[in-house]
């Protein structure tokens, strides 16, 4: 009939929040569907009191998959809660679930872990979807092309009620990075290299799309380490365009489309790369070769510095405030202008968390421990990502080389990323972290958090201090 | 929800960038299951020693603010963490305004749900409502979401506008409950769900 419309270049992003428009009403935001809302302990319990109160049942239950990660202890399972409170959130999260009908991979199942880890692992999360959760780390999906972003906790009320939510249309950002990572050089290194460059707030308002060589050339654990700091920059979302390296991974997992479902699903979804000539609202150049191992020295993501440099002088902050928030950032860190980083001591290691406790960053920490030792002043601890996770490193032996050197090596969980279980530094530890935040008290009340990659931090628990892995003598 | 129209009030002022949701609700705050009650934990880790001691020095424990229900605060408010016991604290604390230069998105989208007004002004304005808070005594603007307009009372008028999306504005005049907006659209959404059935593998999900 008539003449075809051509439809204008469209970038990855737009073509999601395309598909997911249910509504668009004049004058008010864009009503999006959810295809996947994922649910865990501490942000969920008011939100299904709301529903009780407005006696709403949840309208999609097969679309909301709910686990325990964030207060759980590491100890071994089986063991009894010695939090109380802790206890009761979890209860109420069994409850919740039982009375709404929601999945959940509790406690005691094969399939625990840490909400952002089980989502890809089983399949659940697929590119292309609309995913939400009440944690910002949710931004970590997007990895796989879908948008993914985080909520509060009257969303996921809104959510459970309405499998729904209207949404201001973000503004799209392209952080096009050219050339290669070098060895030694990770995906964690990239997004603090990033968020070192645009700042905490760079991103504010937009969606992330990363794309160019040195991205396409990361395997999935990697480009979900890249998204999930997508929120440190600011940017509730970030994504990758999928591609073969995404549909081999999603491939057989458990709750992955089969047969000729699968088949569709992947022709769909090899159309969702941005078009030739998509417009995105700013660019931003990364050259992979001007990144280097980094260490955060201060209290948020973008005070960071290559392992090689020192910690800055105040006199190189431009703005009076910056200048005064620094000072504040190296006064709780107790640390000195000027100090290498290298010269910087450590009295615990954390790996593990939804940016850096999957399979392939607990292979590349073992790596660097193989053969060797955890200093006798560092308490080191490996937290895997998922009981899957757990398993696959014991059939690979990694355990064993963590346990041989010296590291714990816990049941799975966000542990000390939050510290809201009783993972937590003491006042004034120093921690070299493979987590997302380095903010005042994150991992414990005067504790001080330096972020680094998983490899950066296995050497450090062995050197003692912070030390530039691509020196390192591999055994 | 309450709807917000115009408040008057005392302000206090946050001399920092990047106040991250920790610091507004630390995580050991985090393990309640109500929505109440989290006043007391705010800024925890700066208002208390590890022992629990006030300490004295800090800007929300000055005589001079304790009736102060107006945040005015340095660029990026709120970042970090999507908890929303964050702005539950806040408003239990006595807060119905928050200034700052900018906000984080998340924060600005759940204190939307609970009537606190995030009220973004440019850098230059932000200093001087801070300037005039430390310098005048009771120090008090009016913030009106009808006209968009922040000013005080003094003979030296600081008067400004700012900006909202109307849609959120007219939710915060009118303290709309949005579910029940969004259900309003329930034959759009049952139409999409008749077109986008749960995939064949989720069903198998309840097995466990």
């Amino acid at each position: 009939m008539g003449e075809t419309k051509t439809m204008p270049p469209r970038t990855l992003f737009e073509k999601v929040w395309d598909a997911h428009v249910v509504a668009a009403p004049e004058g008010q935001s864009a009503l999006l569907y959810i295809d996947l809302h994922l649910v865990h302990e501490v942000t969920s319990p008011q939100a299904f009191d709301g529903l009780r109160v407005s006696k709403r049942p949840v309208r999609q239950p097969l679309r909301t998959v709910a686990t325990v990660d964030h207060n759980i202890p590491t100890t071994p399972r089986g063991l009894t809660i010695t939090d109380p409170i802790a206890a009761r959130q979890i209860e109420a999260l069994q409850k919740n679930c039982r009375e709404f009908g929601v999945p959940l991979f509790d406690m005691d199942s094969a399939e625990q872990g840490i909400v952002h880890v089980i989502g890809p692992e089983l399949g659940i999360t697929l590119p292309g979807m609309t995913i939400v959760c009440g944690d910002s780390h949710t931004s970590t999906h997007g990895a796989f092309g879908s948008l993914a972003f985080g909520i509060g906790t009257s969303e996921v009320e809104h959510v459970l009620a309405t499998q729904c939510l209207p949404q201001k249309k973000p503004k799209t950002m392209q952080i096009h990075v050219s050339g290669k990572l070098a060895e030694g050089v990770t995906a964690k290194d990239l997004a603090l290299g990033i968020i070192g460059r645009i700042g905490t707030d760079g991103a504010t308002g937009y969606v992330i799309e990363y794309a160019g060589d040195a991205v396409r050339g990361l395997s999935m654990e990697a480009r979900m380490t890249l998204c999930n700091m997508s929120i440190e920059a600011g940017a509730r979302a970030g994504l990758i365009a999928p591609d073969e390296t995404t549909f081999a991974y999603v491939s057989g997992r458990r709750f992955a489309p089969k047969g000729k479902a699968w088949e569709e699903a992947v022709a769909s979804w090899r159309t969702l790369a941005s078009d030739p000539g998509a417009r995105f609202d700013k660019v931003i150049e990364i050259d992979a070769a001007s990144l280097a191992p980094f260490v955060t020295w201060g209290t948020n993501p973008a005070m960071v510095v290559a392992v090689t440099a020192r910690v800055p002088e105040l006199k190189s902050f431009a703005q009076d405030s910056d200048r005064r928030a620094a000072e504040q950032a190296l006064a709780y860190m107790g640390l000195n202008p000027g100090t290498p980083i290298e010269s910087i001591v450590v009295d615990r290691v954390f790996i593990g968390s939804c940016t850096n406790s999957r399979i392939e960053d607990l292979r590349a920490a073992a790596r660097v421990a193989k053969g060797q030792h955890v200093n006798p002043k560092v308490r080191a601890m490996v937290v895997p990502g998922s009981q899957a996770i757990k398993r696959a490193a014991e059939l690979e032996g990694l355990h064993r080389i963590f346990l041989d050197a010296g590291f714990e090596w816990r049941e799975s969980g966000c542990s000390m990323c939050l510290g809201m279980n009783p993972d937590i530094l003491q006042p004034g530890e120093r921690c070299a972290s493979t987590s997302n935040r380095n903010f005042e008290g994150r991992q414990g009340r005067g504790g001080r958090t330096h972020l680094v990659s998983p490899m950066m931090a296995a050497a450090a628990a062995i050197a003692g201090h912070f030390t530039d892995i691509r020196n390192w003598r591999f055994h | 929800m309450q709807p917000f129209r115009k408040h008057t009030g005392v302000v206090v002022p946050l001399d920092k960038v990047n106040v991250d949701t920790d610091q507004i609700i630390p995580k050991q705050f985090l393990k309640r299951i109500e929505r109440t009650g989290f006043g007391e934990f705010l800024f925890y880790d700066w208002r208390f020693t590890g022992d629990g001691e006030k300490i004295p020095a800090f800007v929300l424990h000055e005589p001079r603010y304790a009736k102060a229900s107006i945040l005015v605060a340095g660029k990026n408010f709120g970042c970090g963490s999507s908890r929303e016991h964050a702005v539950w604290a806040l408003a239990d604390f006595g807060f119905h305004v928050v200034i700052a230069s900018s906000f984080a998105d998340i924060f600005a989208n759940n204190s939307l749900k609970n009537g606190l007004l995030t009220v973004r002004l440019t850098d230059e304005q932000v200093a001087e409502i801070m300037r005039r808070s430390r310098q005048i005594e009771n120090y008090q603007l009016t913030v009106d979401l009808e006209r968009l307009r922040v000013e005080d009372a003094r003979e030296q008028r600081f008067a400004a506008t700012f900006a909202m999306d109307e849609f959120s504005r007219h939710c915060l005049l009118n303290g709309l409950d949005d579910v029940g907006l969004t259900l309003q659209h329930e034959a759009e959404i049952a139409a999409y769900e008749a077109n986008h059935p749960v995939r064949a593998e989720m069903k198998a999900i309840l097995a466990g």
